[in-house]
């Protein structure tokens, strides 16, 4: 059984195609990076995959089902801008809501959820930051509690937005840490990527995106400068970047 | 009882209780950002009573607020589908909608007015302005069904409204309905909004929808107690309102209502606790204090260590900050009552073995800060601290390392004295 089938995903802002007939499968578990230029639909995939923009055409199935029935196995880590961060709640109330889905309408997180948030926030470092008000952390921090939270949700499969957008190099290290412990236990995770260099070395499967799918597969077969070329066109400061992250090393070391 | 006459109480307990349920329900738009949209609601509410109006040609209480209420819902579905299929922006949608429909409103009052007799009977009047004073026994057990229901609601689905105001695409990601949610929430304002309109008037509910809110997160960071808070301050707003225009019998209602909110509003703005301006600018100063007092001990250090003395003056202090006099003057005030500087002659101070310690300190965490954030300039937004004297925090024991290494190297890693 398939764990992502993606069919001919098209999805169009005012008749721009922003996503063109993407075709993408993940046969077995994966710590997967979705890479593209500005503009090239890596978020907009996420967001159609889960259902939050609508699709002109195609066809999603996550573990061989629509992904309305199976929204329980799915994690989410959005974008850290798409939220207020002033808006009254604390750490551990953020965390909580991974807690959600499970409880299903009416039932309130108990002590059960609690200590499975608090385990959360633990695992990220957090666990001294539980009271505070979202907007008093750095931005590193912020990252940390949205993946505490994704962590919450106990998912098979977790679509995250740029977790390492604006965090350091120490909390880098730590989120990966945390994503490679998910891949060991058997978890698919599809994270969208900036940072050309550090493919290689955190991610063992690329998805190579601009409105199209350039090409998608091992990191040691698919991130090449030939490839990259096609996804970034003429960017040329970018693809120096990129070629020497591929000279530093192919593969995670 | 109390010398209050019974039609005041019926006045102060439909008032105080419009308050409370309005301000709980409110909050979630003034949260969300939406606080424009229980303006525009009162006002697309003003047709709906016409209508009805004129259908059943009488004044029927239940059937006008129905009407209200149904045209309010129109008015904010239409602002919604404005947003969702056209490229006009929500204050545009609701600037339009509010405009349209109240104009749609005000043309079929005078219509109704223009009937035999209609205009006193049809008491449109008070759906402008409010007619507070002539509320009955029945209006006030409508708005305590109302408050209940809201309350009621908001219990019951309180996690699924944190979700969608805080981060609707997540709850989206989780299954749930947002946009069915969102307009469940808008239904609330509605009702809040069609119960409140003959107390206060079209015009004014807003207020009482928004100020509360607004007022209640200076004093919190917690929904929940926001709610809460909101939900009490909306109480006081009208009692206090209700309670000054009863004795003042000169003044209207309505306005006074919404002048007491403003006056809490106020409060809330220069003392809350949270983010009240007063709390702000005392964090602020101390603020500054912190950094201007680290400023100053590193140029004293500094000066010190390039002269080779360990007496200097308040003018060498002044090449190197260049602060104005009087702040040079408070900071080193406060470093001597601090025990780090001593005065040594007329302008002359040292550092104390205290000062030392702290200088040394201060310096070291200045410089190593420098080297990071010029080391790694692509971690300056996710790491800098100002408030935070030394990088440990945020940086690897690694990185700490080579940068004080590299220091050193450099001669810029400062030694204490022996």
């Amino acid at each position: 059984m398939t764990i992502l089938d993606i069919h001919d995903v098209t999805v169009a802002y005012h008749r721009k195609p922003v996503l063109w007939d993407v075709d993408l499968a993940l046969a077995r578990p994966q710590l997967a990076a979705v890479i593209g230029p500005n503009g090239a639909g890596k978020s907009t995939l996420i967001k159609a995959v889960l259902g939050l923009v609508p699709m002109a055409s195609g066809r999603v199935e996550v573990f061989g089902k629509p992904v309305g029935q199976v929204r329980r196995r799915i994690g989410y880590v959005p974008q850290r801008e798409s939220v207020d961060w002033d808006f009254p709640v604390s750490v551990l109330d953020v965390v909580l809501m991974g807690t959600y889905g499970p409880l299903g309408w009416f039932r309130r997180p108990g002590s059960v959820e609690r200590q499975t948030a608090r385990d959360c926030l633990a695992k990220v470092g957090l666990a001294q930051y539980e009271q505070q008000q979202i907007g008093q952390l750095s931005g590193g921090q912020q990252q940390r509690v949205f993946l505490a939270r994704a962590l919450a949700q106990q998912a098979d499969i977790y679509f995250m937005d740029e977790p390492l957008a604006g965090v350091d190099a120490a909390t880098e290290r730590m989120i990966f840490a945390v994503l490679r412990e998910l891949r060991e236990t058997g978890k698919t995770i599809i994270a969208v990527h900036h940072d050309l260099r550090t493919v290689p070395h955190y991610f063992d499967h690329v998805v190579l995106l601009n409105v199209r799918l350039v090409a998608a597969g091992p990191t040691a077969t698919t991130f090449t400068p030939e490839n990259l070329r096609k996804t970034y066109g003429g960017r040329l400061a970018l693809l120096d970047a990129a070629g020497e992250a591929v000279r530093a090393g192919s593969g995670p070391s | 009882m109390l010398g209050l006459k019974y039609n005041t109480l019926i006045v102060l307990a439909g008032v105080s209780l419009l308050g409370a349920s309005a301000g709980m329900i409110g909050s979630f738009a003034v949260l969300r950002r939406r606080a424009l949209t229980g303006d525009a609601l009162s006002h697309a509410a003003l047709p709906g009573i016409c209508v009805a109006y004129l259908i059943l040609r009488e004044r029927n209480l239940p059937a006008m607020l129905l009407g209200a209420l149904a045209s309010g819902v129109v008015g904010i579905m239409v602002i919604s589908a404005l947003c969702r299929w056209t490229r006009i922006r929500e204050d545009a949608a609701i600037g339009s909608v509010l405009g349209v429909f109240f104009g749609l409103g005000i043309a079929l009052s005078r219509i109704i007015q223009g009937l035999e007799g209609g205009g006193a009977k049809a008491g449109l009047d008070s759906y402008i302005f409010g007619k507070t004073a002539g509320m009955t026994r029945g209006d006030v057990e409508l708005i305590l069904i109302a408050a209940l229901a809201g309350l009621a609601v908001v219990v019951l689905g309180y996690k699924q409204f944190l979700s969608i105001s805080f981060d609707a695409d997540f709850a989206r990601s989780l299954g749930w309905p947002v946009y069915r949610l969102d307009l469940l929430l808008m239904s609330l304002v509605a009702v809040a909004v069609v119960v409140g309109v003959p107390a206060v008037g079209v015009v004014l509910i807003s207020a009482l929808l928004i100020m509360p809110g607004a007022a209640a997160r200076f004093w919190t960071d917690r929904l929940a107690t926001l709610l809460i808070v909101a939900g009490l301050f909306g109480f006081a707003i009208g009692l206090v309102g209700t309670a000054l225009s009863a004795t003042f019998l000169v003044l209207p209602a309505g306005p006074i209502i919404v002048l007491t909110g403003t006056a809490l509003f106020l409060v809330s703005l220069l003392f809350g606790t949270r983010r009240g301006l007063v709390a702000r600018v005392i964090e602020q100063r101390r603020f500054e204090g912190t950094l201007g007092l680290r400023r100053l001990l590193r140029a004293a250090w500094e000066t010190r260590t390039s002269a080779g003395n360990a007496r200097f003056s308040r003018d060498d202090l002044q090449a190197r900050l260049a602060w104005p006099t009087r702040k040079l003057a408070v900071l080193l005030n406060r470093a001597t009552i601090g025990g780090h500087l001593r005065p040594v002659g007329a302008g002359h101070y040292a550092l104390t073995s205290a000062g030392e310690v702290e200088a040394l300190a201060v310096v070291r965490g200045h410089r190593l800060w420098e080297a990071f954030l010029t080391a790694y300039p692509e971690q300056a937004s996710g790491a800098a601290n100002l408030a935070s004297l030394s990088i440990d925090e945020y940086v690897s024991p690694a990185i700490a390392q080579e940068l004080t290494a590299e220091l050193k190297l450099a001669g810029r890693w400062p030694e204490g004295a022996t």
